[in-house]
């Protein structure tokens, strides 16, 4: 079995510079991860940490981890069209690819697809593959049997590697509206970037005290954090490779170690997600989009008779 | 057509088809009764022999059948969305109206001839996303993502090599369309794939004292004073409790309405108007359709055109909106 890879997917809040900073100082100097996903996704009103991007870069090359520029997943604005075309025209980067504006700049090229992208079936796979393509980091709606299939399709194609998102809050919904401002009582344009004062997002319960979904910004996010854990055996039987972990607040470099351990074998995915859980002891967990389910569910099933 | 105003009338019944073309339709969108098109409600949607009867009655009238194909095939099972496409090709479609990669792909090289729509399912929203649809699939019209204002919807009709069909009227979704996990996160069935945003199954309506509250799954999507009309548990349309708040946290229960800005979405150079509504009834598509068909002779006279309170009355919860089309709707 091929060896299997991390990555830290991009942060998807608006935090302080210095505050970034921090997040890839540890991330650099402490955590077993293979690869970095850096850039604005969510909001291109947002202020660019550049200092502190620019420094990330730096200190995780040196690390030797793969530095990944991607893509806003909303394009709409001449702004947001020139932004992403500079990005894109700085030859030396990885560019991960989140809209189809970026896949038609980048088409031709060697490139990533990120998550935003829809891709469900083989057939959208050579497409991009056949633009350029040569890893794509799939939804979050995808089942272990659509996944199985996209990986033995991708096994055909001549460079072709799939990533899955196997922890943090999954994105579900991304609209031209801010649900941040308007939970604040204000508009987009006069955000006030409120979106600054949660660092994991809005919590959003329903009309009964339920918690339900958090919102980022122009972003709707689940509620419950996808922990993948304990399907991991299961994921690389499928042969899927490359697992994402999603920046929260919490303590990302202990996230980090305790998939590597549960990947090299070290530790018991079960005793994984038990760590994992006292790590972050404010999160609801779930997966149940990998299990064919609703994705706010926590189902282990399968999970269990893998692991035994 | 060309140089006129398109406008383009859903049908989920052959009764509706035909009320659409009575009303004055140019063009009308249906799907097959599977989940190969993004509104798959039991009850829905066209068999292969309906399919074919009605491209037929509407030909003989000179008007034109789209045919929705715009979900996206779960791997392993894209058999159902082929031979979708081959009928409708075969049953005379002018259009088939696609979203996936996979499915543009398949039709481009399947029937090189056909004219593909790109569904507001694939989300283009810059003439960047627009031409590479266009550059690699031949994609001649796009349904425009409804994110956008009716600035930036003039700016990109006239930087982008097709033609650009907006909606006009309807339920709208406030997500970036095609992309919205919501009702998969609480359902497990998603429009992406299965065709079905909050599927009926999963409805339920509750009493609780002088109260009923309608839920999708097992999550309170919103409650209404008992004896009151409920409405339907859309997600994004509920009431959520958000910074020590109540709300609409999304979007209210309105209705798009932008019948009183055609003459500017002709100066923006728009070449169809669509009206949503594939799960209404023959009443919905006969009142709509004749109103939109008054405006937009109105507008190509030149003359004022003053809206019938008919059309409000047909609004979701009577109430109507602009939508993103303003920019403060953001």
């Amino acid at each position: 079995m091929r060896a299997a890879r991390l990555t830290l997917g991009p942060l998807l809040f608006n935090w302080p510079a210095e505050r970034v900073a921090d997040l890839y100082r540890r991330i650099a100097d402490e955590a077993p991860v293979d690869g970095v996903v850096l850039g604005e996704v969510v909001c291109a009103k947002r202020p660019v940490p550049a200092r502190a991007l620019a420094e990330a870069v730096e200190r995780l090359e040196r690390a030797g981890k793969e530095v990944v520029f991607a893509t806003l997943a909303l394009v709409m604005q001449p702004r947001e069209r020139r932004t992403l075309r500079e990005l894109v025209e700085q030859a030396d980067r990885r560019i991960e690819a989140n809209d189809a504006t970026a896949l038609a700049l980048l088409r031709g090229r060697p490139h990533l697809v990120g998550p935003y992208v829809g891709v469900y079936n083989e057939a959208a796979l050579a497409v991009l593959a056949a633009g350029g393509a040569h890893r794509v980091c799939l939804g979050p709606e995808l089942s272990l049997d659509m996944i199985g299939r996209l990986a033995a399709a991708a096994l055909s194609l001549p460079d072709m590697a799939l990533e899955v998102v196997a922890f943090g809050r999954l994105p579900l919904a991304i609209s031209a509206r801010c649900y941040h401002a308007r939970a604040h009582g204000l508009h987009k344009d006069g955000c006030r970037f409120v979106c600054g004062r949660d660092p994991d997002g809005l919590a959003v319960d329903t009309l009964d005290g339920e918690p339900f979904l958090a919102v980022n910004g122009v972003q709707v996010l689940s509620g419950t954090h996808a922990s993948l854990m304990r399907d991991l055996p299961a994921l690389r039987m499928a042969g899927i490779d490359r697992f994402r972990l999603s920046p929260h607040s919490g303590d990302m470099v202990a996230v980090a170690e305790l998939f590597r351990a549960a990947l090299d074998g070290r530790i018991d995915p079960a005793e994984g997600q038990r760590r994992l859980a006292s790590a972050f002891p404010e999160a609801r967990f779930a997966n149940g989009f990998l299990q064919g389910g609703a994705g706010k569910f926590w189902l282990d099933q399968r999970a269990a008779a893998t692991v035994g | 057509m060309s140089g006129r105003l398109t406008l383009v009338c859903p049908a989920g019944t052959p009764a509706a088809f035909d009320a659409a073309l009575e009303a004055g339709a140019d063009a009308i969108y249906c799907g097959f009764r599977d989940e190969t098109n993004a509104r798959n409600f039991p009850g829905l949607n066209f068999s292969r022999a309906e399919m074919r009867a009605a491209v037929g009655r509407a030909h003989a009238l000179g008007r034109h059948v789209y045919v929705a194909i715009n979900t996206f095939p779960r791997a392993g099972r894209l058999a159902p969305w082929i031979a979708a496409l081959d009928d409708a090709v075969s049953a005379g479609a002018d259009a088939v109206i696609l979203a996936d990669l996979g499915v543009l792909s398949v039709a481009a090289r399947r029937h090189p001839g056909q004219r593909l729509h790109l569904s507001v399912q694939a989300a283009a929203s810059t003439p960047e996303a627009i031409g590479f649809y266009h550059e690699v699939f031949g994609v001649r019209r796009v349904v425009l993502p409804r994110v956008l204002t009716l600035a930036e919807v003039a700016a990109l009709s006239r930087e982008v090599p097709v033609e650009t069909e907006v909606f006009a009227f309807g339920g709208m979704c406030v997500m970036a369309e095609g992309r919205c996990q919501l009702s998969s996160y609480v359902t497990g069935q998603s429009p992406n794939t299965h065709g079905v945003c909050s599927p009926p199954d999963d409805v339920h309506y509750e009493r609780r004292g002088g109260e009923v509250r309608s839920r999708l799954g097992d999550v309170t999507v919103d409650s209404f004073p008992a004896g009151r009309p409920a409405g339907y548990p859309t997600l994004c349309k509920g009431r959520f409790n958000a910074n020590g708040r109540l709300s609409h946290l999304f979007e209210d229960p309105v209705s798009l309405n932008v019948i009183e800005q055609i003459p500017d979405l002709v100066a923006a150079g728009v070449a169809a108007l669509k009206i949503e509504g594939r799960q209404r009834g023959k009443a919905y598509v006969t009142r709509v359709v004749g109103e939109f068909r008054k405006a937009i002779d109105a507008a190509e006279a030149g003359r004022h055109n003053r809206p019938s309170a008919a059309l409000a009355a047909q609004a979701e919860g009577r109430r109507s909106t602009v939508g993103a089309y303003d920019r403060r709707w953001r």
